[in-house]
């Protein structure tokens, strides 16, 4: 059973398609790149997977996973850096699953949430409140609480983005990492480079699907140039779209 | 003397008792509020809300006579329909929790004054709008508690989902559908605050024993829970010192309160350990690392 399966799926704002008419499933224990320009619906389609945008059409399948089996970072820019919380706190809410809204944070929940901050690096910095940590020490801290998440199904919104060439590697050997554990992981990304050496699989789009496949296959010119061309404006006027019309009409 | 001026009062008259009684109990459960409002960077909705709710009390003074109860039902329904229907609207469209809040308590004040000019009495809202906490009876006294109480136990129920949600309120929709309800209750809790304050401080002022302690915390400290301890602290003793200072001055006891706040506030903009202004003008040396 696919871990995530796609049935003709349109997502988007205002009855205006981000993600057009995408078919496909993602296998258990995948490691899949998501790519294709600015604007190409990368993001659009990972809320759509982690389940806060709702399908305009189409569905999303997720294999008996339910929000609790998902772990989703999202681009950080939506995150209240200046309240008043420590790293080792918001960690700490990785662990909502098996906390709630009331379990008690025990000794061997204080162990695993320091086991965690630990292995991205960021051994003495529990107690700091998380406005004063550099950009590349919070994607570190996010990374963290994704792996406390201990979820089935990993989902990175640009991960790497502003981040330097340490803090990349080290966290892009924690998504090996989890890839070697079995977990699904699907991560949108830009560094063409990156994806030809790590990930086995790749989904170019282009608002519709241009490519989808072994990396290998899949990430050639002529794919990136297709997606590259990629209308990114919205069109007032459009008219309803068919529903049998299975191409994307802005490729 | 120090006895006169500081415990005589309290221990020579019961209204002193009851006031004082009645202003710790609004400091442990407003403050805490005050501090997410704050941090939510809510503090002008705490106000706004203040003015939604004064409809729904006029009403109820219009119908029962000055009646603490009726008015504070009267209050509550205004509040709380306001904050529930803005909270609504902003959660399912795009409008900014601001811009719905701004609407529907304009139209509850509309409708209010509507209300009671039709109706035509001329009454004394005075009462209402800048309260009276030294003509604090028994009964009033009860409402107020049992208010206090219900707000710091749900306070401890939607503690950890409210404050998730204050940071990432992204992170918090993927993991559950607890960060609605939390909201929403929050938002509750607000209005239940400033009924019970108005009966207090009054309408216009009862949201300052909310959200002055919570700037006042602000300067002191960088820990939430640390945060919520100072701005009870502050309330209280702004409560206690308001009650001495409109005891032995004749200032109105509302007023007095919010002022000793306020110069607590001034204070703590001044010296304050965490971005006081003497603090970031002589910050000393550098230091290593």
């Amino acid at each position: 059973m696919a871990a995530v399966h796609f049935h003709n799926v349109t997502l988007g704002y205002d009855r205006h398609p981000a993600v057009h008419h995408l078919n496909g499933e993602v296998a258990p224990g995948a490691l899949v790149a998501v790519i294709g320009p600015n604007g190409a619906g990368k993001s659009t389609l990972l809320r759509g997977i982690v389940g806060i945008l709702r399908p305009l059409d189409g569905s999303i399948h997720l294999g008996g996973l339910d929000s609790r089996d998902i772990a989703y970072l999202p681009q950080s820019a939506e995150i209240d850096r200046s309240f008043p919380i420590s790293v080792f706190d918001f960690v700490g809410t990785g662990l909502w699953r098996d906390a709630g809204l009331f379990g008690g944070i025990g000794k061997a929940a204080r162990e695993k949430i320091l086991r965690a901050i630990a292995s991205v690096g960021l051994n003495g910095f529990e107690n700091r409140p998380i406005g004063t940590l550099s950009g590349g020490q919070m994607q570190r801290v996010l990374f963290a609480r994704v792996l406390l998440q201990d979820a089935r199904l990993i989902v990175l919104d640009e991960p790497f983005n502003a981040i330097d060439s340490k803090t990349t590697t080290d966290l892009l050997a924690l998504v090996k990492h989890w890839h070697g554990e079995g977990r699904t992981v699907l991560a949108a990304l830009h560094d063409m480079e990156m994806v030809r050496n790590h990930f086995t699989e790749t989904l170019v789009l282009a608002r519709g699907p241009v490519a989808w496949g072994p990396t290998g296959e899949v990430l050639t010119p002529e794919n990136l140039l297709v997606a590259m061309r990629m209308c990114e404006a919205f069109d007032d006027s459009a008219t309803a779209c068919a529903a049998d019309d299975t191409r994307s009409r802005a490729a | 003397m120090i006895y006169d001026a500081l415990i005589g009062p309290f221990a020579e008259f019961e209204f002193m008792r009851r006031a004082l009684a009645a202003v710790i109990a609004l400091s442990l459960a407003g403050a805490p509020i005050g501090v997410f409002l704050m941090l939510r960077r809510m503090s002008l909705v705490g106000d706004a809300m203040a003015h939604a709710i004064l409809p729904g009390a006029a009403v109820g003074f219009l119908l029962s006579g000055l009646n603490l109860f009726a008015m504070t039902a009267g209050g509550l329904i205004a509040g709380f329909a306001v904050a529930i229907l803005s909270g609504l609207v902003a959660r399912s469209t795009g409008l900014k929790e601001d811009a719905s809040l701004a609407t529907f308590y304009l139209a509850s004040l509309a409708l209010g004054v509507t209300i009671v000019s039709i109706k035509g009495t001329n009454i004394d809202l005075l009462h209402v709008l800048f309260g009276n906490i030294l003509a604090m009876d028994d009964q009033t006294l009860l409402v107020v508690a049992f208010n206090a109480t219900v707000t710091l136990l749900v306070l401890a129920v939607i503690y950890r989902p409210l404050v998730i949600e204050s940071v990432d309120p992204l992170f918090l929709r993927t993991v559950s559908r607890a960060g609605g309800p939390a909201h929403l209750a929050f938002l509750a809790l607000v209005v239940i605050n400033l009924v019970n304050g108005f009966q207090a401080l009054g309408t216009l002022l009862a949201v300052g024993l909310m959200i002055l302690p919570a700037g006042i915390a602000r300067f002191w400290s960088r820990d939430l829970t640390v945060m919520i301890c100072i701005a009870v602290v502050v309330a209280t003793v702004s409560g206690y010192a308001g009650l001495v200072l409109s005891f032995q001055t004749r200032v109105p006891s509302g007023p007095a309160i919010i002022l000793v706040a306020t110069v607590l506030y001034i204070v703590s903009v001044l010296f304050g350990r965490v971005g006081g202004i003497v603090r970031q003008l002589f910050p000393g040396r550098h230091l290593e690392a």
